[in-house]
């Protein structure tokens, strides 16, 4: 046989003498389950979008309030009502920031106002964009202290359900779909009858139900992993149920409780903002987004500044953690390694 | 010969990946001839099932594709027909058997819809006439009572069963290929020999070719008239079945042979080959074996080896049949020799007198849902001596893996007693008793947390029991033993996914050790790993047992590798014993009926073995009787039988073994 791109010579066909080498994993660095998961979230463009817009949201809503010198509850009937006007861009006349309204009349002129409302003020003469950073902040509050609620209750609820089985489950699982049986709203309204509206009522009213779809999940998971050989595995070792709870089976369910709770706050806020709008939310003179919504859409014809900013606002969080939530399912998702 | 139906011509598959282009084809060329049966043999990996896939035109299409090369049927090119065209040849002329007959059965169809379906789809004939042929063809592959069985669903039939119907869709067409994908790999022995005559018989009456898809080289030999052995995307060896398996040419195939345990000797050691297959996304150059082959020449390292003719029908792509390294060839010859006679001088191995484990009419019964009863485990006695193997044998769902998570009390027995160490364990404190038991898994993949680096899942048993006097210390005992099953003190920061699955289960059984156990349950240890690591491990396990005195018992439904490891074996059918001796005698004397017909379905790795074989199907007695229980025939070994058979198997044992 010949073989022409090459020279075979007789040196080469003499034994290397190499032994066998374990191949040493040195060729790629290690990486833990979180790094892999923050790199695929990263090269994820809606993701790392709604990651920023987030912190856009929080910055403000932490900080917008302090930027001017009005207080949110601070009333003036002298200047009620006012289109936005924003320093520089107000000569941009496109933009709608010029303090002039829909009927074309510059309302800072006719009223005699020389200050800037960037947002714009409401029918109390209240500057809107602390109102809404303050409404923001309040309302990303209760979303995250539902959702932490949530999802302390939840995993709990859950992971005992499904740890230890048997009858103790369905008992567990009986008092779920009970509560699943029983209509949100009614359940929000009965309580907020009972307790005064208020932040804590409100939040209360959204996590006696809400956890119950963590719960679920939780279960799900446990169920799933603790059939599974690295959990018998550590029982034959003699691992007590909290070790096995604590090191094995939450910790591998971790993908699933982020993502249900980055989807439980879009949802809270909504809430909130929908019981607000219908009335059953916080009172005056605390805002929401909710009730900024409620107020302008009472003159959403004539001045409709007061309703857009806030409902633009609601939908960008929305928006940002729903999209947040997907991107971290995906990056979560072992099925997406190679 | 006769002619030939399809040739493969280099043909190159590649998958793209998110880490690049992985080669899982890299230059396949071969003949198919008509009506013979071609054994395509390689670990997990080689690139046998998508060479195969690709036939059909399978290919998972966009991140596979053909890169090159051409599947010549008929004078027409698969690779280069339209998705219409390669459909009517789907079923038709060409058609496939899968691994697993449970879902490659539509659930919700009944068996007469399914066969109809590919019936209707490619021949011109009346309803009514192909439901008559469903009737025969379901005759065909030895299912009684077809015209009634029809109407039934996929989950009324067994799993043997379930592949005959599965056969017989596959048969619809008459198909001048039949692509059989590792089709009895899900089944059992006694099963599996079933499936695999039945494929004979079919091929002898309709003169079908076979492509036939295996890692099991018993498989092999019982079934193959030729045989191409693939390695990393290659074919490297292809011949007539008794070329390949008597004169193997390639180092990958001697290797892959020398692996397997014989039955019919007593050896030592497993011979084995080092590391696993290399990564397809990078190729090394040269022969891809190379790095694994300890005698591998210098030019294996740098050029690809072209095939080489051995004879008219035989063919290896190595250097070592290059003209020039004939040299080298009588030197490997002549140490290889020497190296057999070495180690084949077997030193016997002490057994204690002492029982380390005593089990006494044990049952685990199971709930299964209104007012049923699931006898798992019904009725188990047995000992086992300090420093002993002990095997466990039986098809899936005998109770062979509940027994022995019943002893880790896993699960709470129902009834019976056991006794470790002369003491009743379920009364024993639960932790010391953790300590001395211990447990290896069957599944490498899930048995490792994904979220703990191998250090942690390693010292779990010593955070649990304490076992360790300070930080340094503990990381001490990691390394002591990463060492010890043969890995290196850097993989103890990694996670385990970086690993593959030989080097996990290793990694199982450094856990196991950690605690100092006394006796280790081996739940089918070796089963889901590929044959050359099986060797590793099942080395590493003998060899921890002499270091440490260690008493296993070994789980598993592979008989050659249990009669391999252990010293004495226990046969279980139905969550009872029903015959336990010395592996030796019941290899070479099996007493009972069932004994007898399991051992007679396991296919050797030898093909005129295979030729002689006679299969003794599964006997008919009674097990469910007071009268019948273990009773020892001669001296150790016990046979399930009541006591007017006692005496007729007494005369039975002094006559001749019937099995080679």
């Amino acid at each position: 046989m010949k073989v022409n791109e090459y020279e075979l010579t007789d040196d080469l066909f003499e034994e290397s003498g190499k032994a066998f080498e374990e191949k040493r994993i040195t060729s790629r660095p290690s990486s833990t389950f979180m790094k892999d998961s923050w790199l695929r979230l990263r090269k994820n463009k809606g993701a790392f979008t709604g990651l920023i817009l987030i912190i856009l949201i929080m910055f403000l809503a932490a900080f917008g309030p302090y930027m001017n010198s009005h207080g949110f509850d601070e009333q003036d009937l002298t200047r009620t009502n006012l289109p936005p006007k924003v320093p520089v861009l107000e000569n941009l006349s496109f933009l709608g920031v010029s303090g002039v309204d829909i009927r074309g009349t510059d309302q800072y002129a006719a009223k005699e106002v020389p200050d800037y409302y960037w947002f714009g003020t409401d029918d109390l003469g209240r500057d809107l964009w602390t109102r809404i950073w303050q409404g923001t902040r309040i309302s990303l509050y209760i979303a995250f202290l539902a959702a932490t609620l949530d999802l302390v209750i939840g995993v709990a609820y859950g992971s005992i359900s499904a740890y230890y089985g048997g009858r103790i489950d369905n008992v567990m699982q009986r008092i779920i779909e009970v509560l699943m049986g029983i209509p949100n709203l009614i359940v929000v309204i009965l309580l907020i009858l009972i307790l005064k509206p208020g932040i804590m009522s409100i939040t209360l009213a959204m996590v006696i139900t809400g956890w119950v779809s963590m719960a679920r999940i939780v279960r799900g998971q446990v169920l799933k992993l603790k059939g599974q050989e690295f959990v018998l595995a550590s029982r034959t070792l003699g691992a007590k149920d909290k070790n096995l709870i604590w090191g094995h089976l939450i910790p591998n369910s971790l993908g699933p409780i982020i993502i249900t709770t980055m989807f439980t706050i879009p949802t809270a806020i909504f809430t909130e903002a929908f019981l607000s709008f219908i009335g059953l939310g916080l009172q005056p003179p605390i805002a929401s987004l909710g009730m900024i919504v409620n107020d302008g859409f009472k003159m959403l014809k004539i001045y409709p500044h007061m309703l857009m900013f806030s409902s633009v606002i609601i939908s960008l969080i929305m928006i940002s953690f729903n999209l947040l939530g997907d991107g971290l399912r995906d990056s979560f998702d072992p099925k997406m390694k190679k | 010969m006769m002619g030939k139906i399809l040739s493969v011509d280099d043909l190159h598959i590649s998958f793209d990946t998110y880490d690049g282009e992985v080669r899982a084809v890299r230059g396949v060329t071969f003949d198919l001839y008509k009506g013979e049966t071609l054994a395509v043999v390689g670990e997990s990996g080689s690139g046998k099932s998508v060479m195969s896939k690709s036939i059909m035109g399978l290919i998972p299409k966009p991140s596979g594709r053909i890169v090159n090369g051409t599947i010549t049927y008929q004078d027409r090119d698969i690779t280069k027909m339209s998705n219409k065209e390669i459909r009517g040849l789907r079923g038709s002329e060409i058609s496939i058997i899968f691994q697993d007959p449970m879902s490659s059965l539509n659930p919700t169809m009944t068996i007469n819809n399914q066969i109809l379906e590919g019936i209707l789809a490619h021949q011109k004939i009346t309803r009514k006439e192909a439901e008559k042929k469903v009737i025969s063809l379901l005759e065909l592959v030895g299912i009684s009572n077809a015209s009634e069985r029809v109407k039934q669903y996929p989950h009324q039939f067994s799993g043997g069963m379930q592949q005959r119907v599965v056969i017989a869709m596959a048969l619809a067409c008459n198909p001048a290929i039949l692509i059989a994908d590792e089709p009895t790999t899900a089944l059992d022995v006694t099963v599996q020999a079933q499936v695999l005559e039945l494929l004979k018989d079919i091929q002898k009456k309709m003169d079908t070719s076979i492509i036939f898809i295996t890692h099991d080289l018993g498989v092999v030999a019982n079934i193959a008239d030729r045989v191409a052995v693939m390695y990393a995307g290659k074919v490297v060896e292809i011949g007539r079945t008794d070329e390949v398996f008597y004169n193997p040419q390639h180092p990958y195939t001697k290797g892959l042979l020398a692996a397997m345990p014989d039955l019919t000797i007593d050896q030592e050691e497993l011979q084995t080959i080092p590391g696993s297959p290399p990564n397809l996304l990078y190729p090394p150059p040269g022969d891809a074996f190379a790095l694994r082959n300890e005698q591998a020449l210098k030019i294996d390292f740098l050029h690809e080896p072209p095939m080489f003719k051995v004879s008219e029908t035989h063919s290896a792509a190595t250097w070592l049949l290059h003209e020039k390294a004939s040299k080298v060839t009588k030197l490997l010859e002549e140490k290889q020799q020497l190296e057999k006679a070495i180690s084949d001088q077997v030193p016997k191995k002490e057994i204690g007198k002492e029982k380390i484990l005593e089990v006494k009419d044990l049952k685990q019964h199971f709930k299964g849902g209104k007012n049923s009863v699931i006898k798992a485990v019904d009725g188990l006695s047995f000992d086992i001596y300090e420093g002993e193997t002990f095997g466990l044998v039986g098809e899936s769902g005998c109770g062979k893996s509940t027994t022995g998570r019943t002893l880790v009390r896993l699960y709470d027995a129902t009834s019976g007693e056991v006794f470790f160490k002369g003491v009743d364990i379920h009364k024993k404190n639960a932790l010391n008793l953790n300590k001395d038991i211990q447990m290896i898994f069957q599944d490498p993949y899930s048995s490792l947390n994904p979220r703990w680096t191998v250090a942690d899942i390693i010292a779990e048993g010593m955070d649990i029991h304490g076992l360790y006097t300070s930080k340094a210390n503990r990381m001490e005992k990691v390394y002591e033993l990463l060492k010890t099953v043969g890995l290196a003190e850097e993989h103890a920061n990694r996670y385990p996914h970086e690993f593959s699955g030989g080097q996990r289960q290793r990694i199982g059984i450094a856990r196991a050790l950690a605690v100092d156990p006394k006796f280790i349950i081996a739940d089918e240890p070796i089963s889901a790993l590929d044959v050359s690591i099986q060797a590793q491990i099942t080395n590493l396990l003998k060899k921890l047992q002499k270091e440490k005195n260690l008493t296993y018992l070994f789980i598993a439904h592979d008989l050659s590798m249990v009669k391999y490891i252990s010293d004495r074996v226990g046969v279980m059918y139905q969550g009872k014993l029903v015959e336990v001796a010395a592996s030796d005698e019941l290899y070479d004397n099996p007493l009972h009926p069932y004994t007898k017909s399991l051992l007679s379905a396991i296919p050797v790795p030898d093909p005129e073995v295979e030729k002689k074989r006679i299969r003794i199907p599964k006997g008919k007695w009674t097990i469910d009787s007071e009268e019948y229980k273990l009773r020892e025939i001669t001296e150790g070994h016990w046979v399930a039988c009541t006591e007017d058979e006692v005496d007729s198997y007494r005369t039975k044992s002094d006559a001749p073994a019937v099995l080679v």
